[in-house]
């Protein structure tokens, strides 16, 4: 089933009227709830300009300009790492070796199955106790801890990704490669990875969206990323003798929303882009920005997790 | 098509957001003066030479930096402005102790620590001392070490400046309570006595925006802590000033570090004698409303563990 | 293992706070979930776009930020008072709603075309169609993304603990402050998730055998 409009017929006239009526309805809904939301927020002065003026002055664009980089620069050595991690899972779960398997499963089946800020939470903790023998100092702990539990959990959701790529692969291209005269490990880097990645890419771009939207968490160990400093801000400038929390917030979420769709834009960018080529693995279907992570399509690829 | 032209807008806000921050903007610290005028912020000449037999110390004087844990979000005690500078009275403390200890302004390095993460951060070194409306109790000496106290608070309630029917702990039975984790004074109100629903968040700060949401109808915790945000906000919120529990404040430090603990304490002792905590009380804390009185000061000499 | 024994109140109610969250926002995001996904493919345009903001905003927000806005801007719109448990399940409820409405959405792109205009062809409206042709049979390709939605939503309400909500971090923390060694903490806490996970992995292996018609 293509598009949604199989789900009903080409309007005739009355249908037409009729639909006109609830357009009119759903749009007039839609915009009271937003009218509400708003007159709300509006009435306890969340939309005075003093609370909004607050972004002119130079201190807290940069502290959410500071808060940005530190995310950027969190999700950039996580998202790295995770990928090289999840290739690395991935190949080891395929291993004719018994052990090397067992072990990678292990280590997916457990990373994936505990909550991330656990996760990062009992690293933390064992980074400070052992902080002196690592060379860790000032913000090191807090920063390694986020980008390790970070890699552990979307490396093993990216390594599971990749499997699905790697096994839905032909598998005559193997054979022929072998048939050629490769050794496994050129099999694996030459013809099987290179075609799961394309074929996946889609949903690593989702996942890596997750991954961004997860350096958040830091503020549980008081990592000072992009919404640990908002918070801050928000209870700390008082403006007549109120929070600015609702302006502050709103723009934070704006950001976050503005970076992920960056990525989300890149995903689609890059789909497009490997469409146009017909050989080999298609691509998994459409992920566009907002709505990525539906490449579960089949039911038996994994989708990204939020 | 319609997803490329969204993409090229993200990008287009990110780009603007960008230069905007590049730009700069009008100087200054965003939102109202803090309420009875600026918050005194003294500087302390740094002794030389010093030698403690503390590890952590040593550890700090060879970096030529020492960081200390403390809170940002109470006005008078520990509050950080958007310019990223900490004032209040548990700063002026911190700066105190550490020129005894031979660190310049220059060489302190302030972390914040909300409270439900001290002992963790303490215990495992992230900080080298801990100046934070950190109350001494028993519990907590079995995890971190104290020195002091160099303050004594008392719980008590801030509650919406209207509200005539909270008079003290006694009248907060089924009326939702707000304070943080691992915070004495929840301890106290959780008792069945009081009879109080507790809301426990991460944050002073976010109990008092409940508060004034009126999502709790009250919030408690030491009354130094609470005067702060009452001062801040004279016309929505009131301190009910019956306090019903004692919290010295202590300086909280690495378990065992008996060296250390004594090197504080006197530090503590010197600058309580010489008037520099009179002063740096008066520019703080004694703007919030409480002035200082003959028993502000703890009783000298402190105790030695 | 002590630190099992000794605390095994402070466990147990944080294992249920847990499961009851987890229900409660299982339970909303289904229902917004469906209602979403309907609005997404329904030919009426304001809902169409209203059911796309939807989905964008909620799932390129971080949860914990829709856990602020749950908390200290919701109040200021609706009554005050709300429970932490209620904002909790809204926050944890709409952003999974988000992730249920694309996995319903894309189970329905794969009910075959066929169907759909037999069933207009029977003279059926658009809520017909969806209701009693597509719906039913786009459950069994939605179930399995449905099973790691969940799943992810029950590690997702750790955040919750942040907010004066009982639940198994909240506990973890709460020793491990109290100096108890983190790894056996980290290990009975894991456990506990371990098992509310394949439970729920279990019962949709259960569902999907149930509704596995051959097609």
């Amino acid at each position: 089933m293509s598009g949604a409009s199989v789900l009903y017929d080409a309007p005739g006239p009355k249908t037409k009227a009729r639909n006109r009526l609830y357009s009119i309805v759903g749009a007039v809904a839609v915009v009271a709830l937003i009218a509400f939301v708003i007159e709300r927020l509006g009435a306890k002065g969340q939309f005075k300009p003093e609370m909004w003026n607050i972004f002119n002055y130079a201190d807290v664009r940069n502290n959410l300009r500071d808060g940005v980089l530190t995310t950027l620069e969190v999700f950039a050595v996580a998202a790295v790492l995770s990928l090289a991690l999840g290739v690395l899972l991935a190949v080891a779960r395929l291993s004719d070796h018994k052990p090397v398997r067992w072990l990678a499963t292990g280590f997916v089946e457990l990373f994936r199955a505990i909550p991330l800020l656990i996760t990062i939470y009992v690293l933390w903790v064992i980074l400070l106790a052992n902080r002196d023998a690592l060379g860790l100092s000032g913000n090191g702990p807090q920063f390694w801890a986020l980008v390790v539990g970070l890699t552990a959990y979307n490396g093993s959701v990216q390594a599971e990704v990749l499997r699905a790529g790697i096994v839905a692969v032909p598998r005559g291209q193997a054979e022929a490669a072998y048939a050629l005269g490769m050794r496994k490990t050129q099999v694996m880097t030459t013809v099987l990875i290179p075609q799961a990645v394309r074929a996946m890419l889609p949903t690593i771009i989702s996942q890596l969206v997750v991954t961004l939207k997860d350096t958040s968490l830091g503020y549980i160990i008081t990592f000072e990323e992009l919404l640990y400093t908002a918070r801050q801000m928000s209870t700390n400038i008082i403006v007549n003798g109120s929070d600015t929390y609702v302006p502050v917030i709103i723009v934070t979420g704006v950001i976050y929303v503005a970076m992920c769709l960056a990525l989300s834009g890149l995903a689609t960018w890059i789909e497009r882009r490997g469409r146009r080529t017909k050989t080999g693995v298609a691509p998994a279907t459409a992920a566009p920005a907002g709505d990525p992570a539906t490449a579960a399509d089949t039911g038996k690829d994994p989708a990204a997790t939020p | 098509m319609r997803m490329r032209k969204t993409a090229t807008a993200c990008a287009a806000v990110l780009a603007l957001a960008a230069t905007a921050t590049a730009c700069g903007g009008e100087s200054g610290t965003a939102g109202d003066k803090p309420a009875g005028g600026d918050v005194y912020s003294g500087t302390y000449r740094p002794a030389s030479g010093v030698k403690v037999d503390s590890p952590v110390l040593q550890k700090a004087q060879k970096a030529h930096q020492i960081t200390i844990g403390v809170k940002a979000d109470q006005p008078f005690l520990g509050f950080k402005d958007t310019s990223g500078k900490y004032t209040g009275f548990d700063i002026e403390i911190a700066k105190m102790v550490a020129a005894d200890l031979g660190f310049s302004d220059k060489e302190i390095v302030f972390k914040t620590i909300d409270s439900n993460v001290r002992e963790t951060t303490i215990s495992k070194g992230q900080v080298d001392f801990y100046v934070g409306t950190y109350s001494i109790n028993e519990e907590r000496k079995k995890q971190v070490d104290f020195a002091g106290p160099y303050y004594t608070a008392g719980a008590d309630l801030l509650v919406a400046r209207d509200d005539k029917s909270i008079t003290g702990p006694m009248s907060l039975r089924g009326k939702k309570v707000c304070s943080i984790v691992g915070s004495t004074p929840l301890q106290e109100i959780k008792k069945p006595k009081y009879g109080a629903d507790t809301i426990e968040l991460s944050k002073y700060s976010d109990c008092v925006k409940s508060l004034l949401d009126g999502q709790v109808a009250a919030v408690t915790t030491d009354d130094a802590i609470l005067k702060g945000y009452a001062a801040q906000r004279k016309d929505k919120l009131r301190v009910v000033d019956k306090p019903f529990t004692k919290e010295p404040y202590g300086v909280g430090l690495k378990k065992g570090d008996k060296a250390l603990q004594g090197a504080i304490t006197d530090a503590l002792e010197k600058h309580i004698k010489n008037g520099d905590y009179k002063k740096a009380y008066e520019g703080t804390l004694g703007k919030s409303g409480s002035p200082f009185t003959g028993d502000t000061a703890p009783e000298l000499p402190l105790p030695r563990g | 293992m002590n630190v099992l024994l000794d605390h095994l109140p402070e466990f147990r109610d944080g294992f249920l706070g847990t499961l009851a969250i987890t229900a409660a926002s299982a339970l909303l995001a289904l229902v917004l979930g469906l209602l979403i996904a309907g609005f997404r493919v329904s030919p009426i345009p304001p809902l169409r776009a209203f059911g796309t903001a939807w989905v964008t905003v909620l799932r390129n927000t971080p949860l914990t930020l829709l856990f602020l806005v749950a908390f200290f801007v919701v109040p200021q719109i609706l009554f005050p008072g709300t429970s932490p448990f209620v904002l909790a399940t809204l926050a944890l409820g709409f952003y999974t709603s988000s992730f249920v409405c694309e996995a319903v959405r894309s189970g329905i792109s794969t009910v075959p075309i066929g169907q759909a205009e037999a069933a207009r062809s029977l003279g059926m409206t658009f809520s017909q169609t969806l209701r009693m042709i597509v719906l039913p049979q786009a459950t069994r390709t939605v179930l399995p993304p449905l099973s790691s939605i969940f799943i992810a939503l029950t590690k997702n309400s750790a955040i919750a603990g942040a907010f004066s909500v009982t639940e198994l971090f909240n506990v973890s923390k709460l020793l491990s402050d109290q100096g108890f060694a983190i790894g056996w903490i980290f290990l009975w806490i894991a456990l506990a998730y371990l098992v509310i996970t394949f439970a729920i992995s279990g019962l949709f292996r259960v569902l999907e055998r149930r509704m596995g018609v051959a097609r």
